[in-house]
Parts: C-alpha cells; sequence; structure tokens
C-alpha cells in the first residue's frame, strides 16, 4: 500500500483486519476503482475516537466483522411461504436456484397463534399469509429435498417459535443433520407481538419464561441457532420514528436478558445468540444513522448494563426488511425505486442479511415476477454499485454521524423511559409503547394528509407543508388497471384438514396425548419445555395440540386495545 | 351540532386473525376526532364478537379492516351474524378497508359494504363517506 496511514488505522490493520483475512480471506484479492486504482478497505484518519472506532471491535459503529462486506456479502434472505408445504418448498427451490442464500418462511396466521388448520379459529385464514404447519409431516415436506446442514432458516415465528424449532431440529434428524449443525433463527420476540404484531397467545410471565427456555436449551444444544430476532420492524410498521424504533427494540432485548440473567445464565454465553431485525425506509441517511446508532448502544448496553466481556454478546447483529409501510398501491413500479433506495440504506448501515420488498405488496401477494425483481435489486447493490467494496464508505461524513449520536440519545432516552416504568413488560402491560407508536402514526397520517389538502386546493407546492406520498397525494396520475392478483387456492385449507384426519388416524394417539400431557406437567412446574416440545412433535402431536395444552395451563392473553 | 343531537355511533372491528391494525386504529381516531362515538374492537374477532359489539353499542356504522386476504370469506360472515341480530345493510353503514384487490370491491359492495377503501386512503374522505351515508335514525 503506497499511501502513508495515520497511525491508529495501521494498528488496527495489524490488530483487527490483517488477522481476519489471514484467516478467511476477503472475496478477491483487490477492489478497484474504475480507473484500476486500488481501494483501501477503510477510509479515515481513524482520529475519531473511541465512539466511531473501528470495524469489527466495540463499539461496532463503522460494522461488526473486521471487513464487512469485502469478507462476505449480505445473506439475501426473501421472506416467503405460501398455501402449504408443497407450493412453498417449489418457492424456495425456486429462490435457491435464482442466487438466494439463506431461507426465510412466512407461516400462515393460525400456524402463529397455535391453531391447526381444521380449528374454527382458522377459518379463512389457512395458507394466507404464509405456509399452513400443523405437524411433522408439513415441516417434512417444507423442506423437502433441501439440505439442512447447507442453508441457513430464518423462521418468523413467535409466541409457537419452540414448536417450530422443535420440528425443524427433527426433521433435520430425520434428514441425518444432527441439531448441533443446523444454523437459522427464530423470530421469537413475544414483546413486539403484544405490542404491534398481534400473533400472541399467552400472558407476557410464561411467554417469558418459553423464551428463555429456549435460550438454556440452544445454548446447550443448538449452539448455531440464533434463539431470538427481536423485532424493530413491525414496530416501525406500525408507525413508529426511526429512534423509537431502535429504543424499543433494545429495550425489549433487555427484558429478554433479565429474564434470562433471572433464569440463571450467562450474558456471555447466550449474547452471541442474540440477533436483531430492523425495517429500513426511505429517508436514506437517516436509515443509515439508525443503524450505527443501534449497534453503538448495544455495545454500551451489553457492556455496562450486563458486563459482557464476550465481544460476540457484544455485537448487534441484524436482519433488515424494507418497508412494507411504504409501498404503495398507487403507481407500484415506483416502489421498486424505493426499496432499492431503502436497501442500500440498510447496506451502507452494515446489515447482516436483507429481505427486498416486491413492487406488488400493497396489493397482495407478492408474484413470481415481483420476487424475482427484489431479488435482483439486493444483486445489483451488491455487485454493480461497488458500496460493498469498502467498509462504512459514508462513516465520517459529518451529518451521518451527528444523526447517528442524537438517535443514540433519542432512543436512550426511551430505554430511560421504560427503566423508570419497569421495564418493557410492565411498558407493554400498561399499554407505553402502544401509545408512543399510535401517537406518532397518527402524526404521520395528519402530515400526509395537510399534504393532500395541499394537493387538492392548489394551496401549496409539493412538501412545503405536508408528507409527499408520491403517486399518492402528489403526482397523481390516472391508475391503469391493476395487475392480476396472486390468489390463494381457497381449497388448501380443506386439504390440511384432510392431512390433519389422516395423521390423527394414523398416529399412535394415545403417544402423542402422552406427550401434550408431559408438556403440560413441566409447564405447571420450571423444567425446560424443549425436549418434551421434541419429543411431542416427534410423536406426531399437532402444533395446534400442543398450543392447547399450554394454554390450558397458563391462559391465554387480553389485549389492551389502545387508540 | 347541538349537545341534545345524537353522536354517530361506529364500531370498528378486525375480523380473521391478523394484527396489522394501524389502519383501523387510525381510522377510529380519525371518526372519533370528527366528532363520532368510536368503539374499536381490537384485533382477532369473530363474526359474533363484532356483532355483539354492534347491537350493544347501538352502532350507526360498522367499519372492517382484514390485511391478511381473508376478506372474502370472513366479511361476509360478519355480515351474517349481524343480520342475525337484525343489524343490516338497510339500517346499519357497513364499510370496510384493507389490501383488498380492485376486483373483490364490486363484490363486496354487491354484498352490502358501501365504502371499501384501500391503502392511500385519506380519513377526511370517511369521515365525508359516513356523515353522507350514515342511515338516519329511525
Amino acid at each position: 500500500m503506497s499511501e502513508p496511514m495515520d497511525e491508529p488505522m495501521e494498528e488496527w490493520r495489524r490488530r483487527t483486519y490483517d488477522p481476519a483475512v489471514a484467516k478467511r480471506p476477503e472475496r478477491r484479492d483487490a477492489f478497484h476503482r474504475s480507473s484500476g486504482e486500488a481501494l483501501q478497505p477503510l477510509y479515515g484518519d481513524g482520529a475519531d475516537g473511541e465512539a466511531l472506532g473501528f470495524p469489527g471491535e466495540p463499539p461496532y459503529t463503522r460494522g461488526i466483522q473486521p471487513t464487512m462486506y469485502r469478507g462476505r456479502l449480505w445473506t439475501m434472505r426473501q421472506y416467503a411461504g405460501q398455501e402449504d408445504a408443497e407450493a412453498s418448498n417449489a418457492r424456495y427451490r425456486f429462490l435457491l436456484d435464482q442466487g438466494q442464500t439463506g431461507l426465510s418462511v412466512a407461516f400462515d396466521l393460525p400456524t402463529q397463534i397455535g391453531y391447526d388448520s381444521d380449528a374454527p379459529q382458522a377459518q379463512g385464514e389457512v395458507g394466507k399469509v404464509g405456509v399452513a404447519i400443523d405437524s411433522i409431516a408439513d415441516m417434512r415436506t417444507l423442506f423437502d429435498g433441501i439440505p439442512l446442514d447447507r442453508v441457513t432458516t430464518s423462521m418468523t415465528i413467535n409466541s409457537t417459535a419452540a414448536t417450530l424449532l422443535a420440528l425443524y431440529a427433527a426433521v433435520a434428524g430425520e434428514q441425518g443433520v444432527d441439531r448441533r449443525a443446523i444454523g437459522g433463527t427464530i423470530q421469537n420476540d413475544i414483546l413486539k407481538e403484544y405490542v404491534a404484531r398481534g400473533t400472541f397467545i399467552y400472558p407476557p410471565a410464561p411467554s417469558m419464561r418459553l423464551i428463555t427456555d429456549i435460550f438454556d436449551y440452544c445454548t446447550r444444544e443448538v449452539p448455531r441457532w440464533n434463539t431470538i430476532s427481536v423485532s424493530g420492524y413491525h414496530m416501525r410498521e406500525a408507525g413508529c420514528t426511526a429512534a423509537q424504533e431502535v429504543g424499543f427494540t433494545l429495550a425489549h432485548a433487555i427484558a429478554y436478558v433479565e429474564a434470562a440473567l433471572g433464569a440463571g445464565l450467562d450474558f456471555d454465553a447466550f449474547g452471541g445468540r442474540l440477533s436483531f431485525f430492523f425495517a429500513c425506509h426511505s429517508n436514506f441517511l437517516e436509515e443509515v444513522a439508525k443503524f450505527r446508532a443501534a449497534r453503538r448502544l448495544w455495545a454500551r448496553i451489553a457492556r455496562e448494563r450486563f458486563g459482557a466481556t464476550n465481544e460476540r454478546a457484544m455485537m448487534l447483529r441484524f436482519h433488515t426488511q424494507t418497508g412494507g409501510v411504504t409501498l404503495t398501491a398507487q403507481q407500484p413500479d415506483n416502489n421498486i425505486v424505493r426499496t432499492a433506495l431503502q436497501a442500500l440504506a440498510a447496506v451502507l448501515g452494515g446489515t447482516q442479511s436483507l429481505h427486498t420488498n416486491s413492487l406488488d405488496e400493497a396489493l397482495g401477494l407478492p408474484s413470481e415476477h415481483a420476487v424475482e425483481v427484489a431479488l435482483r435489486t439486493q444483486q445489483i447493490i451488491a455487485h454493480e454499485s461497488g458500496v460493498a467494496d469498502v467498509i462504512d464508505p459514508l462513516g465520517g461524513s459529518h451529518y451521518v454521524e451527528q444523526v447517528t449520536d442524537e438517535i443514540e440519545a433519542e432512543a436512550a432516552g426511551y430505554i430511560e423511559r421504560i427503566d423508570q416504568i419497569g421495564g418493557a413488560v410492565a411498558g407493554v402491560e400498561q399499554g407505553y409503547q402502544q401509545r408512543e407508536i399510535m401517537e406518532a402514526a397518527y402524526r404521520r397520517q395528519l402530515e400526509l394528509e395537510r399534504e393532500t389538502d395541499a394537493a387538492r386546493s392548489d394551496g401549496a407546492p409539493p412538501g412545503t407543508v405536508g408528507a409527499v406520498k408520491v403517486g399518492v397525494n402528489r403526482f397523481v396520475t390516472s391508475e391503469a388497471a391493476q395487475p392480476e392478483i396472486v390468489r390463494v387456492d381457497p381449497a388448501v385449507g380443506r386439504r390440511q384438514s384432510a392431512k390433519l384426519e389422516q395423521l390423527r388416524a394414523r398416529r399412535d394417539g394415545p403417544a402423542a396425548r402422552a406427550a401434550v400431557e408431559a408438556i403440560q406437567q413441566a409447564a405447571a412446574g420450571d423444567a425446560n419445555l424443549m425436549p418434551l416440545i421434541l419429543r411431542a412433535v416427534q410423536a406426531e402431536a399437532t402444533l395446534g395440540e400442543i398450543a392447547d395444552g399450554l394454554r390450558a395451563v397458563w391462559g391465554e392473553h387480553r389485549e389492551a386495545v389502545i387508540v | 351540532m347541538s349537545e341534545s343531537e345524537r353522536k354517530i355511533r361506529v364500531i370498528i372491528a378486525k375480523p380473521g386473525l391478523d394484527g396489522h391494525d394501524r389502519g383501523a386504529k387510525i381510522v377510529a381516531r380519525a371518526l372519533r376526532d370528527a366528532g363520532m362515538e368510536v368503539i374499536y374492537t381490537g384485533i382477532r374477532q369473530t363474526p359474533a364478537m363484532i356483532a355483539e359489539a354492534a347491537l350493544q353499542e347501538d352502532a350507526d356504522v360498522v367499519g372492517l379492516s382484514i390485511l391478511s386476504g381473508a376478506h372474502l370469506e370472513l366479511f361476509p360472515h360478519v355480515l351474517d351474524a349481524c343480520a342475525e341480530r337484525d343489524i343490516l345493510p338497510a339500517n346499519t353503514l357497513f364499510f370496510c378497508g384493507g389490501i383488498i384487490p380492485e376486483e373483490d370491491v364490486a363484490r363486496l359492495q354487491a354484498i352490502g359494504f358501501q365504502g371499501v377503501f384501500g391503502p392511500g386512503a385519506n380519513t377526511n374522505d370517511i369521515v365525508d363517506f359516513v356523515r353522507e351515508r350514515v342511515p338516519a335514525p329511525a
């Protein structure tokens, strides 16, 4: 390297970067600009002090890995799932054939809320927003021909996460893959379900216990599994601000850590398996700053609040999804541009994996063509834009650094407020997070409508009185006919019910019932439920039977309605 | 409006299992801010629960929201449960919203939903719609 470098930067290279490259080479020997100039891995004078730091070192403002995307690109992980296991299996194979590098399973609402497909509550919802999974037979079909030692799988599943993880581990076992070798993530974040997403079953206390059981079990038995994905995404979708997204998410993470500590777990041992999930919206530089602020704040919390010494437990590793709520039903092609901007911000913010939304998601389920464009968007950013060839290229921008500081401070303020009211669980019970989100959502709505009023009365130029939504309240055109909508086959509910009937006729009924009763007994005490749930799914107990068993012991959560 | 004039009474409800209630809450709040008496039921309501709420609250208006795509299956069940309690499109204003494809709008209108509002709908338009269409008190 001919350029003279400042001393702190050289020290970082010797200390962290060079050993990382020696251990695993970067994607190529050298990265170049169009004129042939070789790129440095990192730019800056290294004089910005501890707040900024260096990639791969606490507080990770500039990224959690020493080489970031020069070493390995983020995981391109499109959330998908529809109808039954057969249809979803076909979609996963298509995505893997197209170059996707990880799976992300969307389950239907009955699966997420612990109802079998033939339960009265499931009527009309089977297979609608994801795949219907009732038993190990469905799970086997879902991953048929997909080697579970070679892909990692993220599952958006919360109150029934223990059951789905058990099903995954059981199917891996049938494929000959040891559960110690499987990798993936369960969302397993119940607090944001109470706050924003709605797929809760049990009251907070037993729900938190189920989560700590999973932490404990996986630390010992499924060591490569990310046991939780603490999610800001859905709170952002529900209307909160970028700073609230960080503050509430980290406050929820604190509650999970405290619950696990209360159960006797060691933060250094399980902290490295915590992962996070954020949205990315269209205010480009604010979003970049948000991710950097979240990383720095979590590293500080891990060290100062929980006394972490294991660096992995200080790293905020996160998945990003572009903002579903930013998409418009009007002029849907514009959504490709929105998604591309948001995806680029997520990459410049240092995400570990990314889902890009499809252009037609404000209209219905994504078509195969729309999913392909969304995946191609990530591939263009990865391979054509050059942003993956240097580490944290926006680091050191006066604006980005200041907004990073501001969001960190605002988010810390929300955490402090939640601490004052007794923690995140108390906050949920008092409706604090829900109220804050609703207020922010309503403010946003009024800004959009001020703009609508101005547009209708021809009163002011775009963007001078409210918030512009292109194609919705400004730059409106008469709409072309909507593209054809993907429909879920209405027969899927009947097919699932027939499968359940066959399963119940075929299986050893008393054995399945006994396995569920064993779960119930343990649920009334304090033994870890995971081994028992695993045994129950192997005995072909259904997801709904297990959830009903726990409902009978723990009761059901009743939502406090806040408008 | 004089003090004695009865406020328009509205039930906003989410049938089915989906938890996306940002839209339902915003509509509830906007109607309330416009001077109406609004009850938002919360998520995961069965058709019978919604119909019972409409009966108990003596609702003039029932607004339903679904974002999971289950609207064609579930909305008719809500209408049936309401009809059992003599809450009919003839005496009550029904409207709905969510991720509802264009091609479903006519079907929903045909079974009794006078308004179908999709993404990007303006709450002022919904307020005006309710004021114009709400049935006169018997």
